[in-house]
């Protein structure tokens, strides 16, 4: 094999979600009744719109959570030797950005250098001026052609984009006519938005997103659209590497923490007594120390840790990775315990319901009572919580970067180019496009999670059904 | 009353018992004193008694738990554990690694923090609440629409954003206060202005929201209908009736922020260079001095325990409905 996969932590949690995700689906697809809220959901035009540009970042996401080691060459005796660069398919897509680095900053669009540097001509003449980047507009033989030269790719791909978009439509259209309808009929039903599920919206949002990513495909291997940063890496590559760290941080801290909020949660509400006293005084002490010097204390700890004993890590991937799902293990600590609250609440509550007594006469186990009967009927605090946390976790990571205990410094993320931005604000002329990209970037994330979690909580709380 | 707050205050111990020992596990038992001091000392190349200094400067030269070499007392008394982690109790913070008495710098730092966290607490409350009665009042209207829109999107932005965008604008292009910085007195408040702008400001979108649901969760019920069908103008009935009545859940998440005013805000002290208790806990994360991130940790539970204490005591003031139970 010209490579060996491998397999991070986080990739293997982000696998883990990925089939129970679909798992959940599958089941919740089957049983009519939980079908209900999400179609529901589904009809919300909002919701929709979020959920394409969500999936858009959960595919880059997922793209970047294959892991590979490319192979460097095969000896003599056919042992192989694998690079100790550890790659994903996002960054096989996108060599040319990845390995194509300036030497400093250089704005977007840019085809000339950031700062004045000496450069020597051939006739040996010395001048300090600006010097053409070495791959930024490089294809242009004359500086001012860059004008015309953006135009016109930004027409094609646009072009394409639309041609591509609306291909995709006619496929949409052919399949989902009724049986009797017209061609124009359906064309004519779709455009006025007659129809349940909003696919108007979705349409029109992946109209948006298909022009977008093809006038970035297009653009990108000739310019840097997000210009470079300090060491001359391009931003536009560096963002779209922070969205796997963002989603990281927003679902795998979930997931780390459910398994306890639930199980804690129902516990300390069905049994009451002791099992009640002593949960509630963990989760109490918990959740009196402020979150941030909690992960401070605890980060600081593994960086010891880690300082120490710089042996167990293979690679720099590596031990970014430990450090990233550590800081979704302790960012699970320090938010389970609200859920937990809310969870006992809702099961004390319940344990008194008629069901949930005939069941116990009738001999269920506490185990399979909590199971089969308290379980799914707290389903829905459960899915709020996860859905309305997740913004606010991509939000806590920059702040956590910032502050000096989030992600490894050397990871891409959005918390990290934020926290270079500040000394670059500084800067004359300021280097504004770092710090806008990460905007654009995160920006985009958290509000469609904001508007699909707000739909997700409508459909689901009961006490906002009418 | 006072029996009640008794109980409440007894409660708050095993509570912060637990804290200190999982503070303390957190510290001395992940890592022992001796990879501190390598970190410190810098690196893997430094000789035993270089730590065995750095160890015994600090008093971190003694058993974790229990002292065998010492006299009757002496074998509980002279221990990391005594010395380092219970003493917290008594408000004895100790000193710092790089040799300052701890307490001595959060009596200092303590009323810059105050100075910026307490406006942005009082100004934020009623710009959010002000806001959050006028899209009440147009409920249904598109101002009402673009309001919540624009809630949902100013929520959206990371607070990282509005400090930096805020000092970019008002220090940078418009030069109307200085970028950081701190002074005493009257003057002062150029350095606070900004800060304290962006606190507010930022916190708009999640706060007016959340008191909007508020209000109109209580606009529905039956006294606001019985009011207006009194013929009270809509002014009078969400000024006398609602605000009065939505306000009660409010001071449960308005209270429990008070003690905490004292820790300061992390990211708006360090950014804007103020002297603070939350810039202090940055340095000292930065610098890995756990002495005072173990003092600010402690300090930040007693004051956030004083918090949900004073919280519960509002809450059966305000609303004589809550019973002492």
């Amino acid at each position: 094999m010209p490579f060996q996969l491998e397999f991070l932590w986080t990739d293997i949690l982000i696998y883990l979600l990925l089939a129970s995700t679909l798992a959940f689906a599958f089941y919740t697809a089957r049983h009519e009744h939980l079908r209900v809220p999400w179609r529901q959901v589904a009809r919300r035009p909002m919701a929709m719109a979020s959920l394409v540009v969500l999936t858009v970042y959960v595919t880059v996401g997922l793209m970047d959570s294959v892991h590979y080691r490319p192979l460097l060459e095969i000896r003599n005796q056919g042992e192989r030797v694998y690079s100790n660069e550890v790659l994903s398919l996002l960054d096989r897509m996108t060599t040319l950005l990845r390995t194509r680095v300036e030497k400093t900053y250089s704005a977007p669009f840019a085809v000339q250098a950031y700062s004045k540097e000496t450069v020597e001509y051939p006739d040996g003449r010395h001048a300090r001026e600006y010097p053409r980047l070495s791959y930024g507009g490089a294809h242009l033989q004359n500086p001012d052609d860059r004008a015309t030269d953006i135009a016109r790719r930004i027409g094609f791909a646009t072009l394409a984009g639309l041609a591509l978009w609306l291909l995709l439509i006619a496929g949409f259209v052919w399949w989902w006519r009724g049986r009797a309808e017209s061609w124009s009929g359906a064309v004519q039903r779709l455009w006025r938005g007659e129809s349940q599920v909003p696919w108007r919206a979705i349409w029109m949002t992946t109209g948006v997103l298909i022009v977008l990513v093809a006038n970035a495909a297009c653009l990108s291997p000739f310019y840097h659209i997000f210009g470079t940063d300090q060491v001359g890496q391009d931003v536009f590559y560096k963002s779209l590497k922070s969205i796997r760290t963002g989603l990281v941080i927003g679902t795998l801290t979930t997931l780390v923490m459910l398994p306890f909020a639930a199980v804690f949660g129902i516990m300390a509400g069905y049994f009451r007594g002791w099992v009640d006293d002593v949960i509630q005084y963990t989760y109490t002490t918990l959740s009196s120390i402020p979150g941030v010097l909690l992960i401070a204390a605890a980060i600081l700890s593994l960086q010891v840790y880690v300082g120490n004993h710089p042996d167990s890590f293979h690679s720099a991937t590596e031990r970014a990775d430990i450090r990233l799902l550590f800081l979704c293990l302790i960012l699970g600590v320090t938010s389970w315990t609200s859920l937990c609250r809310l969870l006992r609440g809702e099961t004390l509550k319940l344990r008194e319901v008629d069901y949930i007594q005939a069941a116990r006469a009738l001999g269920s186990s506490h185990v399979s009572v909590m199971a089969r009967h308290v379980l799914p009927n707290v389903m829905h605090i459960i899915l709020i919580t996860v859905v309305l946390d997740f913004s606010g976790l991509v939000l806590a990571e920059a702040v956590l970067s910032y502050v000096g205990v989030g992600v490894d410094p050397t990871m891409d993320s959005w918390g990290n180019m934020i926290n270079s931005a500040r000394l670059e604000m500084a800067r004359e002329p300021v280097v504004w496009w770092s710090l806008a990209s990460a905007f654009v970037f995160m920006f985009g994330l958290v509000l469609s999670a904001n508007l699909f979690s707000d739909a997700v909580r409508d459909a689901f709380d009961p006490r906002l059904r009418k | 009353m006072i029996a009640y707050i008794i109980r409440r205050l007894l409660y708050a111990i095993p509570i912060l018992i637990g804290v200190n020992l999982l503070t303390f596990a957190l510290f001395f038992f992940v890592n022992s004193p001796d990879d501190m001091a390598r970190v410190h000392l810098g690196g893997k190349r430094v000789t035993p008694e270089a730590i065995e200094k750095w160890k015994e400067d600090r008093g971190y030269n003694k058993p974790l738990l229990y002292n065998a070499a010492g006299d009757s007392g002496a074998k509980l008394t002279d221990t990391i554990f005594f010395k380092h982690s219970l003493r917290l109790f008594a408000l004895e913070f100790g000193r710092s690694d790089n040799g300052r008495n701890i307490g001595y710098d959060i009596r200092q730092r303590m009323w810059p923090s105050l100075a910026i966290a307490l406006p942005i607490f009082i100004v934020g409350i009623l710009v959010h609440i002000t806001f959050a009665m006028l899209l009440a009042f147009f409920r249904g209207s598109y101002l009402d629409t673009a309001g919540v829109v624009l809630c949902v999107v100013m929520m959206s932005v990371s607070a990282l954003f509005y400090v930096i965008g805020g000092q970019y604008l008002v220090s940078m292009l418009l030069r109307l206060v200085p970028v950081s910085g701190y002074d005493v007195g009257m003057d002062a408040v150029k350095f606070l202005a900004l800060p304290v702008l962006v606190g507010v400001v930022s916190g708009i979108g999640a706060s007016t929201r959340l008191y909007r649901t508020l209000f109109l969760e209580e606009i529905g019920k039956d006294y606001v209908r019985t009011a207006r069908a009194k013929g009270l103008s809509e002014l009078r009935v969400l000024f006398r009736h609602v605000l009065k009545n939505a306000m009660i859940p409010i001071p449960t998440g308005v209270v429990v922020v008070i003690p905490l005013l004292f820790t300061g805000s992390l990211i708006m002290e360090s950014f804007f260079g103020i002297p603070g208790l939350g810039s202090y806990t940055i340095d000292a994360i930065n610098s890995q001095d756990f002495a005072i991130v173990r003092a600010m940790v402690f300090l930040g539970s007693v004051l956030y325990i004083l918090g949900l204490i004073l919280t519960d005591i509002t809450y059966t003031l305000v609303d004589p409905r809550v019973r002492l139970s």
